[in-house]
């Protein structure tokens, strides 16, 4: 399931997000033009709302993806150049307010490239077409006989730039949405900005400190506060509020309990104040009692122990993938192989703390902030402020880091509700690092139960995958999930990863929400979100299958990626299915030397993904090599082989970057990051315990593209999934220590050794 | 108050004496540049040089600074060769905690012109990328360091 593609108009989740106000943005490519019409462009030509272009030639693509490191505008507005044949360096981007007009706005599921690319090629091509036709009327030359080169129009050797045709031409013509739909696109052989490397717009403004980050707007008068964190995400209410302390601190303003009728932030006592630091110390100081829900006592432990009781019940969950005959194999089976795997909370730790800046102006609610879902946050912000959609903006900032973070808005609603409590005035609201923790939406923990079966002659028969975690979408966007085979909602993104492209007979998976996490903490979309997990069981268990089965893991792969059946593939990003998983896979045994002698205590281990969801699958293979000290059981990362089959790569340096950092988050969800639930809250709320990855600890990195022509899907997160696994099945290939908790601890390591 | 050189302009600035550095150089005097991560000193993100050295501003108080010279990412004048090198190796993805590592590095090549792999990963493991562009940070490192003088040439000189 995708927020999108999957959704066929007039459909039950179609409807369900039209009542709330949500647009298809690209799923009928043609929609979003039936629906906005062509912009009006103040002093040039709009084709679309994606673009206009002004009576100097100059070209504004519109970028509704929020800017968090993926220098994302620079790539959407090529695939625009290259479609219109524009001149790049008259080409800018805007990355825009929420306006309904740009239908859903939502920067995550590595889908910002895999959306736009069709839906910005036919709205540039269309613009072409029509600058040609135009062009040629101004040439005095048939269109047929005209070509569009380089921000001109040709006829032989004489031109006309796009600026003289805006300004003089006829450009009244307009496509219609039908129109777009078909609009021919390039060959891969005619481009010639898409694939090439280009500077990323975003750089210069990241190295001067003249980026605007949120936590830098500001406006005249604005006061400052920070939040006084109730003891638990919710149920908790403020039973006194003491202000003696807090009163003490020059700057001080006052202290309010918020109101919030949309449930986002409940409990919040906001704390105002003539700066941050006073904010900060009067927050300090100030004392609130709240009365306290059952889930104030929560553990890590009494959320794996409720996992694991739901998971025994067979009759709990979704069925994703739900094949007749599972239970029939495992019955015949002549082997059978079960192991639970498990993995710890883990922290978004985006850089930038949460914060925004709100206040009422002209009758309507501006929210300054970075934010990655503004579609999902402006009905909470409309619910909690008692005002319609249309009177509230979210203006657009630089993000200090996203990785599914500022998906959830609540800050947006928190700062906001603290503006509307004094009257509408702006209010800079900065969470601590420590509160931007306690109330992070992490990623939850999970456990989940992997079996397979074997027949006759070593054949597969039968794989069923039960995993069960805090669903993020449940939460937060329920009306994002689809029913299972058996008519139960479940969570796809807290799932995907497990309906996996090997043919392993009858399949089972089986999706179970953690009710006491819902109940405790609000679950994130943590980059790459389920994958973060079912791909550690999933590629863990494959090498113990493999093991089981006594063939060699890549082998074992290998002969259920056969791209038979549902897992053939299709179009438009799926084809090649399987094959194409198999094809990363032994390329990237080739590179790091698979099946060659290492090292004493040193291992080489493999894993595979294909992302996030089925289609829009991202094929990727890992190979990590690890030295263990077995004294110890510390494990070193020397090098990390990854081979990635993105379809058509369309900045291939912000490919390769996004690579780089996917796959050191997956080294450093896999040993360095990692918390526990106490009494409600997370244990590691800042650096002095929660620990990433440091440059010291970064591994030698060998990245490699699979070329393709196919269409571009997305790379923000998929490498993220395959490094844990990879790592683990190191750690057993050097020293027989088969791990099965994340993140992997030295302990766990030696504790394994012993076994 | 405080009063002291930001960026080569003295100030005075009327918060408290122990309020953060950091606060005092993005609220008191405007520049932004200089980013909030954990507040402890342990992320870098708020970097800045105090009389050329290194420290973390979110945890120095504003009257530490009195009479001294403070300078921030705004101060570096935007064409130092680390910020050059910062844009040919295209090193920032989110780049929030940049104006810090440049800081960093910036201190770094100061006191060690041309650093070895250690003595770069020594100075700059106390700087979080959150996005994790270890590896084109330390690139640009190295370029704006260029090649280290040969060896001999160091015995003649």
């Amino acid at each position: 399931m995708t927020l999108s593609r999957d959704i066929a108009p007039n459909s039950p989740a179609d409807m369900a997000l039209s009542r709330r106000g949500f647009l298809i943005s690209v799923s009928a490519a043609g929609a979003t033009f039936s629906l906005s019409g062509p912009a009006e462009a103040a002093e040039g030509y709009a084709p679309t709302i994606w673009y206009s272009i002004d009576k100097a030639g100059k070209v504004t693509v519109n970028i509704i993806r929020a800017e968090m490191g993926q220098h994302v505008g620079t790539a959407i507005a090529r695939i625009v150049a290259d479609e219109l044949e524009a001149d790049w360096s008259k080409v800018t981007f805007e990355h825009v307010d929420s306006d309904p007009k740009w239908g859903l706005m939502v920067t995550g599921g590595s889908w910002s490239v895999w959306q736009s690319y069709p839906l910005y090629s036919q709205a540039a091509a269309a613009g072409r077409i029509a600058l040609v036709k135009a062009g040629a009327k101004l040439l005095g030359a048939p269109a047929t006989a005209c070509v569009a080169r380089n921000g001109a129009v040709w006829a032989g050797k004489t031109s006309v730039s796009y600026g003289e045709i805006v300004a003089k031409g006829d450009l009244a013509q307009q496509s219609s949405a039908a129109d777009l739909a078909k609009m021919p696109i390039k060959t891969p052989g005619d481009r010639k900005l898409i694939g090439k490397p280009a500077p990323a717009r975003d750089i210069p403004g990241k190295t001067d400190g003249k980026g605007v980050y949120g936590l830098d707007a500001k406006v005249p008068g604005m006061v400052y506060a920070r939040p006084k964190l109730p003891p638990t995400r919710y149920g908790s209410t403020v039973a006194s509020i003491d202000e003696t302390a807090a009163k003490a601190v020059p700057g001080y303003i006052r202290a309010i309990a918020l109101e919030d009728p949309s449930n986002t932030v409940p409990g919040w006592v906001m704390v105002y104040a003539d700066s941050f630091v006073a904010a900060d110390r009067a927050t300090q100081a100030l004392k609130v009692t709240w009365t306290t829900p059952p889930e104030a006592k929560t553990s890590e432990a009494d959320l794996q122990a409720r996992a694991r009781e739901l998971i025994a019940d067979a009759s709990k969950g979704g069925l994703v993938v739900a094949d007749p005959g599972v239970d029939a194999a495992f019955a015949a089976a002549k082997t059978t192989l079960e192991q639970t795997y498990t993995t710890s909370t883990a922290l978004h730790f985006q850089m930038e703390p949460v914060n925004a800046l709100a206040f009422e102006k002209d009758g309507r609610f501006e929210i300054h902030t970075g934010n990655q879902w503004q579609s999902l946050v402006l009905p909470w912000l409309a619910q909690a402020l008692g005002r319609k959609e249309d009177s509230i903006v979210l203006r657009t900032y630089l993000l200090g880091g996203g990785f599914g973070r500022r998906l959830n808005g609540d800050y947006a609603v928190g700062a906001a509700l603290a503006s509307k409590a004094i009257g509408g005035k702006p209010v800079k609201m900065v969470l601590t690092r420590a509160d931007d923790s306690r109330f992070d939406s992490p990623r939850s923990p999970s456990v989940q139960v992997v079996k397979m079966a074997w027949g006759e002659a070593g054949r597969v028969t039968a794989m069923d995958h039960a995993a069960c975690a805090g669903w993020p979408t449940e939460a937060m966007a329920p009306f994002f999930m689809p029913k299972g085979e058996n008519g139960v909602a479940y969570d796809p993104f807290a799932i995907s990863g497990a309906n996996h492209w090997y043919n392993v007979g009858a399949q089972r998976v089986r999706a179970i929400g953690n009710d006491l996490a819902n109940k405790t903490f609000r679950p994130g979309w943590l980059r790459s979100v389920g994958p973060g997990w079912t791909n550690w069981a999933l590629e863990s268990f494959m090498d113990e299958a493999a093991e089981k089965a006594g063939v060699d893991p890549l082998a074992f792969r290998l002969k259920m990626l056969d791209a038979s059946g549902r897992n053939a593939g299709a179009a438009p990003t799926a084809v090649g299915g399987a094959k194409r998983q198999a094809a990363v896979l032994q390329r990237v045994a080739i590179k790091a030397g698979w099946g060659k002698p290492l090292p004493k205590n040193t291992g080489l281990g493999l894993a595979t993904t294909f992302g996030q969801e089925r289609d829009m699958p991202t094929w990727v293979a890992c190979a990590a090599r690890v030295h263990v000290d077995p004294a110890s059981g510390v494990v070193r990362v020397e090098k990390l082989t990854l081979v990635a089959d993105a379809g058509t790569i369309v900045s291939p340096d912000g490919a390769l970057a996004q690579m780089q950092g996917a796959s050191l988050w997956g080294l450093s969800l896999a040993l360095f990051e990692g918390t526990s639930f106490v009494n409600g809250q997370v244990k590691d709320t800042n650096l002095n315990s929660y620990t990433p990855l440091r440059m010291a600890d970064v591994p030698d990195l060998d990245i490699e593209f699979m070329p393709s022509t196919e269409p571009p899907v997305g790379l923000g997160e998929p490498a993220t999934t395959v490094v844990g696994p990879a790592i683990g099945n190191a750690i057993y290939r050097a020293v027989g220590a088969r791990v099965r908790d994340l993140p992997i601890r030295p302990a766990a390591v030696k504790a394994a050794m012993k076994a | 108050m405080t009063t002291f050189k930001l960026n080569g302009r003295e100030v005075t600035v009327r918060g408290p004496d122990d309020a953060p550095l950091l606060w005092t150089i993005r609220d008191e005097a405007g520049l932004t540049g200089t980013k909030f991560g954990c507040g402890i000193g342990q992320c870098g993100a708020c970097t800045v040089h105090i009389d050329g050295q290194a420290v973390r501003s979110c945890v120095t108080p504003t009257s530490l600074v009195a009479g001294k010279a403070v300078t921030t990412i705004e101060g570096l004048g935007g064409s130092h060769p680390l910020q050059k090198a910062w844009i040919e190796t295209q090193a920032p993805q989110c780049g929030y905690c940049q104006s810090g590592q440049i800081m960093q590095a910036a201190a770094l090549l100061k006191a060690t012109p041309h650093p070895s792999d250690a003595e770069i990963d020594a100075a700059m493991n106390g700087n979080l990328c959150r996005c994790m562009a270890y590896v084109r940070i330390k690139q640009a490192i190295k370029l704006a360091a260029g090649p280290a003088a040969p060896v001999k040439a160091k015995v003649k000189a």
